[in-house]
């Protein structure tokens, strides 16, 4: 069986997965299944860039996935003016401040010269600069806090399309990202492993805790839609009708008119992103990240620019999670900054990328629908598994805990396969060529 | 007297907690100093590892308090201590024989070994979920206080309370008692002599007889020990909860790199610096500021440099400036 065939092969499995969930479940649980699994696909292939290219070890997954989400509200809310004119000009000039003192620091770091003298006048700056920038950001922040905080309690949007916000959730990552790679590249793997892991949990706190920004764990619900409201689809007398033509009842009809229209959405997104990864893979930028991945050593003696090259690949393959980030938040609708969680943004992107195959496209794409299906299926599979088990015992406070931790086996079944696919088949489902 | 309370009010709030905070830090960065010394790689199922020792502690501590076993003022978890360690020993022993040791006979690259143990991660997150559930778990018992607040003010007339809780005593007790014999052990038996020429020189100490799996497991043991101890220690101080263990990771990590990988006094320095630095940025000064300043300069506001929620930034931002400005750490960490 030659290669192409065994991975059309795994597609179809993927894909009639799916499908089986259409006819045993629903058509609504398999569409919230495809649409997921797209978004996680393209979160790998951005781990795929970092990590099966370049050897990166980026575990800060979740921190541009938030960013992107943020950008969505960034982009579509409509503002609150109330809350500009009460204190956002003292924002601006707050964070303009905060952004100058940190900008000072590093100009007064490179041109000093090292030993006492630069340290003192390096952390007068930094002290006098954030005490300066809390005596300016503090009033606004309050100020705009307490504009209707039931409701807003926060700056808002620019009100423009949400489409829009998934290339700036894309830009915002990237940005973020040119600042960590900028400080923490050039670790050790272990150590960059650490430095993005705490920068995606200080990116969730700051999303959690600046209520000017984010409206923090209040949330911000109602992000605008780039595809009609099921109500008024159900209310459209033409939609209605076709719907019959079907065969269907209109709110069965209009639900997955929705769900099907997010999934070519973000099929689109996808298939451009696919092809733009799967040309670089092949172009001599692609063979020269690799060689830098296999040897760093010898491309440097080649003359290739090491820090550079990791440098752009952190920041492409960031961009692309901040675009899935951005659309998550889109399918959502809401931005909810404590439903982050690394386990669920960062390694399980990882689970994906390494059990399809890292350093294959293909593979990430098929490994990141296969584990979002297990991930979503593993919980009813397992409270299925132990009602089996337990419908022998009697009734009493084991079963039931036993029943209840079904919810849990999720977490476990992910770690097997994740282990054992390193163990047995450590090049993944489809392997590098 | 104002001068009295303020020490007191410092003590009360910032010394204490983070005596008893960085002793436990200083206990996980001991252990993932261990792996990474010994096993070369970044453990991070050391979190997850800590939550499941603290669970088989909190496990046979509701069985020894369901059957009237305490030990009066202490908490039973000290009893039940030993069990937990047991447990965890056990599980850790079994995850090397099963999943490590197939790497470290490859000799695998370190980075393979991390990814490894992030599966192994979500085996033990999903383990203990599955056996205790996520929620918050509490199983102190005895005596709340060693000294309480309202009686340290009948005592000694002073304004401010200094409250010392039977945890936070404990945990510096213990902390001190297991690092004292973890010394020993590194410097003065055998065993831990052979540790160290392992960790200090592969090949040299493979030459020199040391056998090397004998090592391994010595150092599962100690880590098992280590991180049972930690996460009983946090459980009883806080709370248990899954999740938050998960979370220690992070400044669990930051200590052990700030005082240097490998390095096990640098563990402990790294474990109170980012202990006292991260409650010192997030505490509120505004009482203590209240008692030194002249009453025209008291503050407004709380004068808080972060709050609460940014202490992992702070641990954060500590670990950022070693690895850029010194990236072996305090300690030239790497060999034992």
């Amino acid at each position: 069986m030659n290669e192409t065939v065994k991975n059309t092969l795994l597609f179809a499995v993927v894909g009639g997965l799916i499908l089986l969930t259409g006819f045993m479940q629903s058509w609504n649980a398999a569409l919230l299944i495809l649409n997921m699994g797209l978004i996680s696909a393209i979160m790998a292939l951005g781990v795929n860039l970092q990590w099966g290219f370049a050897g990166l070890f980026n575990i800060g997954v979740m921190g541009f996935v938030a960013l992107g989400g943020l950008a969505a509200v960034l982009v579509s809310m409509p503002p609150t003016s109330e809350a500009w004119a009460a204190g956002g000009t003292g924002i601006i000039l707050g964070l303009l401040l905060g952004a100058a003192t940190v900008a000072a620091a590093v100009i007064l770091h490179k041109r000093m010269r090292p030993g006492a003298v630069r340290v003192m006048v390096l952390l007068a700056v930094v002290v006098i600069g954030f005490f300066v920038y809390r005596a300016v950001l503090d009033p606004s922040v309050a100020a705009i806090e307490k504009v209707d905080p039931a409701t807003t309690g926060y700056l808002g949007g620019l009100g423009l399309p949400v489409v829009l916000a998934w290339p700036i959730g894309g830009l915002l990552a990237a940005g973020a990202a040119w600042l960590i790679g900028k400080t923490a590249l050039g670790l050790r793997s272990d150590y960059l492993a650490i430095a993005t892991l705490g920068i995606a949990e200080i990116i969730i706190a700051v999303l959690k805790n600046e209520d000017w920004l984010s409206r923090g764990v209040k949330n911000v619900v109602g992000i605008p839609r780039p595809l009609p409201y099921e109500i008024d689809l159900q209310n459209d007398p033409a939609f209605v009708e076709r719907a019959a033509g079907l065969g269907m009842d209109p709110v069965m009809a209009s639900t997955l008119y929705v769900k099907l229209g997010y999934a070519v959405l973000f099929l689109i997104v996808l298939v451009v992103l696919m092809w733009m990864a799967q040309k670089a893979l092949h172009s001599p930028w692609g063979r020269m990240m690799r060689a830098i991945r296999d040897n760093e050593v010898a491309a440097e003696a080649m003359g290739k620019d090491v820090t550079r090259r990791h440098l752009q690949v952190f920041v492409l393959g960031s961009a692309i999670c901040g675009i899935a980030g951005a659309m998550m938040t889109t399918l959502d609708g809401q931005l909810t900054p404590g439903s982050y969680q690394p386990l669920r943004f960062t390694f399980l992107v990882w689970v994906m990328v390494i059990v399809g195959g890292s350093g294959n496209n293909f593979g990430s794409v098929l490994g990141a629908m296969l584990i979002w299906f297990l991930w979503v299926q593993v919980e009813p599979m397992g409270v299925f598994l132990l009602e089996l088990v337990t419908s022998g015992m009697s009734d009493g406070a084991f079963k039931s805990h036993l029943l209840e931790s079904a919810a849990h086996m999720r977490l476990f079944t992910m770690g097997l396969v994740l282990i054992l696919v390193l163990r047995f088949s450590p090049r993944g489902l489809i392997p590098e060529k | 007297m104002d001068f009295l309370n303020a020490i007191v009010a410092l003590t009360n709030y910032v010394v204490i907690p983070a005596m008893s905070y960085g002793s436990q830090l200083a206990l996980g960065a001991l252990g993932v100093t261990l792996v990474y010394g010994i096993l070369r790689f970044s453990n991070f199922a050391h979190g997850d590892t800590m939550a499941f020792g603290a669970m088989v502690t909190i496990l046979v501590t509701w069985l020894m308090q369901s059957v009237g076993i305490n030990l009066g003022p202490l908490p039973t978890a000290l009893l039940a201590l030993p069990f937990g360690i047991l447990g965890c020993v056990a599980l850790v022993l079994v995850t090397d024989r099963l999943v490590y040791r197939f790497y470290r006979e490859q000799k695998a690259k370190p980075v393979i070994l991390v990814i490894v143990s992030m599966g192994v991660m979500f085996i033990m997150n999903g383990l203990v979920r599955f056996i205790i559930g996520p929620d918050d778990q509490r199983f102190s018992d005895g005596a709340r206080f060693i000294i309480s607040a309202r009686d340290f003010k009948s005592m000694t007339g002073l304004n401010e309370g200094l409250a010392i809780k039977t945890s936070q005593g404990l945990t510096v007790v213990t902390a001190v008692v297991v690092v004292a014999v973890l010394f020993w052990f590194l410097n003065r038996t055998r065993t831990g002599k052979s540790m160290r020429a392992y960790s200090d020189n592969e090949d040299l100490a493979l030459l020199s007889g040391i056998n090397p799996e004998r090592v391994v497991v010595y150092t599962w043991l100690i880590v098992a020990a280590l991180a049972t101890v930690a996460g009983v220690l946090y459980g009883l101080d806080k709370s248990f909860k899954p999740f938050t263990y998960f979370q220690l990771l992070l400044p669990i990590f930051a200590s052990a790199i700030v005082g240097g990988l490998g390095s096990p006094l640098g563990a402990i320095a790294g474990g109170f610096i980012i202990a006292f630095s991260e409650v010192t940025i997030t505490y509120a000064w505004k009482k203590v500021a209240v008692y030194l300043l002249p009453e025209r300069f008291e503050p407004d506001g709380l004068v808080q440099l972060l709050s609460t929620d940014y202490k992992l930034a702070v641990s954060f931002v500590i670990l950022l400036i070693v690895l850029l400005f010194r990236p072996t750490g305090i300690f030239r960490g790497k060999a034992l």
